[in-house]
């Protein structure tokens, strides 16, 4: 088992480990990242294969401390008051083997005023018998802004079994994007839990989407909740599941402060045997507070598909291309 | 006048047994711009829909038949192929679909240049409007013009455009007509459903329709009179406002259920 030094980057990685960084640059383009972009020393970078920590690269402001554990690695991610980050910070996580067990321990510490987006693709090509579990704790301070865009790519076997689960704070003024997207390969079993605590004028938005075919499980849980003043919140879900595919989204937000305002947004398109469900949860506990949702569920909208036909495309292209743009 | 390359012959539609089309014959020509006029309810959407294929708008009588071949029985998708599409009144948002991409379906490839040219004619700049979504962020105007662009881009042979005009802002009027003439000058037909008489102006040939009958088919400035008139040849044979006549109607069917209003 093996360590990186912080600032180890993917450019100068040890020749011993070649082998398995080509692979994992492979799978990294697979779950559609840019492995040019992992070179870059002005790019902050994380590579994990397993539990070895691959590449490390902090720049300044920005602070990436990996270890690994038995079966995954803590990862530290800093990143300082006031910083600016230009270019998004990559996180890589995968597994190459067909079997395996990766669980990340991650803290995420946003300082006061800073910005930064994160791109982080996890893609496990060849998995027949994988398990990915992510703890994270995220902190966003006071007037810091965090996007966070996760793609996955699972292969075509559905032999996977990835459970992401997510603490946000975030204080006030603070926001709070997160884009997860699994629609590439096989789902496998997806069980996501993401609790989000939004302080005074802060802002969450969740947005989850799925594509989930065989005997795939797509399971999310989001809660929100609207804790301080004005704090703002949207959960949306775009879900589409074919065959014998299930889903099932359980949106959880509470309006707890005068003045927040939450929305839950969930459409999930079912087809051939699938099936798919939505349990909203909606929560005030202060009257000046308001919570809405909305909720689509079902076979793909006639007129939609009617109106792709007279342009000529045949009824399953249709189809296929309202799903596809719909989890772009 | 050449020969008509698409007829339809006395087609009549019911839904819920209650007649929406009735006996409805029309011809359309190469390069030519066809008015509809009518009341709300008269049946020119119904007519549109029928016309494209539409589930639920099966006709229980009559025939499309397009280059001598029946057409009835074809799909949107076959129909689409062979030449008609139809610019919906009130078009549907598609989320994550890009509008160049939209446009581009019908196109065939390559087809780059025909979504510019298309873009352009209907006044959307490609550098702001090539990838945005054809969602929910457009304005209900900006939708209507990307509808347009998307049966402009496939060069049709028939355009069926349901009221292209509404929603649109007056001082755009004039480019939805603009429009409609480079179609036509590009030999599509136009069936072109709308209220505006600015727009019936660009037509050849006008027809009015009236409780799902055509009731007069000619002269486009005749045809708007008689519109503007309340449909005036109804009148005539009637002898009674439409609105009257409707009220006849649903006298008749309500007595045929036997129920009282």
């Amino acid at each position: 088992m093996n360590a990186l030094p912080s600032n180890q980057h993917a450019a100068g990685r040890a020749p011993a480990w070649a082998g398995e960084m080509e692979s994992m640059l492979d799978a990294y383009r697979q779950a559609g990242g840019d492995p040019d972009a992992l070179q870059l020393p002005e790019v902050a970078t994380l590579v994990v294969s397993g539990n070895q920590v691959l590449a490390s690269h902090s720049i300044p402001g920005v602070h990436l401390e990996a270890e690994p554990l038995e079966q995954g690695v803590h990862a530290r991610i800093t990143v300082d008051p006031g910083t600016h980050v230009e270019r998004p910070v990559h996180l890589c996580f995968g597994v190459i083997p067909a079997e395996g067990i990766q669980q990340i321990e991650a803290e995420y510490e946003i300082g006061e005023g800073a910005q930064v987006q994160f791109l982080a693709h996890c893609s496990f090509p060849n998995a027949v018998r994988v398990e990915h579990h992510m703890n994270a704790t995220i902190h966003i301070g006071r007037n810091a802004s965090l996007t966070y865009t996760e793609e996955h790519y699972h292969g075509q076997t559905g032999g996977i079994d990835v459970r992401p689960v997510s603490k946000v704070i975030i204080d006030e003024g603070g926001q709070f994007t997160s884009n997860f997207v699994l629609t590439r390969g096989r789902v496998g079993t997806l069980d996501m839990d993401y609790i989000v605590d939004v302080g005074k004028d802060a802002v969450a938005e969740l947005v989850t989407k799925a594509f989930g075919s065989g005997d795939d499980a797509v399971k999310v849980r989001e809660t929100i909740r609207l804790n301080g003043e004005n704090a703002r919140g949207l959960a949306k879900s775009r879900v589409a599941v074919k065959e014998q595919a299930t889903s099932e989204v359980n949106t959880t937000t509470e309006g707890n402060a005068p003045g927040a305002r939450g929305h839950m947004d969930c459409t999930e398109i079912v087809r051939d045997q699938a099936t798919a469900a939505n349990n909203p949860v909606v929560r005030v506990t202060n009257a000046k507070a308001q919570v809405t949702h909305e909720a689509a569920i079902g076979t793909v909208n006639r007129k939609e598909m009617e109106t792709l036909m007279a342009r000529g495309l045949d009824e399953s292209d249709a189809v296929d291309l309202i799903i596809r743009a719909m989890i772009r | 006048m050449a020969e008509p390359f698409l007829v339809i012959e006395q087609l009549s539609l019911k839904k819920s047994n209650l007649p929406i089309l009735q006996g409805i014959t029309l011809s359309f020509y190469p390069g030519k711009i066809h008015v509809l006029l009518g009341l709300n309810g008269s049946g020119k959407s119904s007519l549109a829909y029928t016309l494209m294929g539409c589930e639920g708008y099966k006709p229980a009588s009559g025939r499309i038949v397009m280059d001598g071949k029946d057409i009835t029985q074809a799909s949107i998708t076959e129909r689409a192929r062979l030449g008609i599409s139809l610019a919906w009144q009130e078009p549907v948002r598609f989320e994550g679909l890009p509008i160049g991409k939209y446009i581009g379906l019908g196109a065939g490839e390559p087809n780059r240049e025909k979504v510019v040219a298309a873009l352009e004619a209907v006044s959307l700049p490609v550098k702001t409007y090539g990838y945005r979504s054809t969602d929910q962020t457009l304005s209900g105007g900006e939708r209507k013009r990307v509808e347009l662009a998307a049966v402009f881009a496939m060069h049709p042979r028939l355009a069926i455009l349901d009221e292209p005009d509404s929603g649109i802002d007056a001082l755009s009027i004039k480019d939805v007509g603009d429009l409609i003439r480079q179609m036509a000058q590009a030999g599509s037909a136009v069936l072109l459903i709308t209220h505006r008489p600015e727009l019936v102006a660009v037509a050849d040939v006008a027809s009015l329709m009236c409780l799902g009958s055509i009731v007069f088919t000619g002269n486009p400035e005749e045809a708007s009179q008689y519109y503007q008139g309340r449909c005036q040849p109804h009148l005539d044979t009637l002898g009674a406002q439409p609105w009257v006549a409707v009220q006849l109607a649903d006298q008749a069917l309500l007595g045929q259920k036997g129920e009282t209003r």
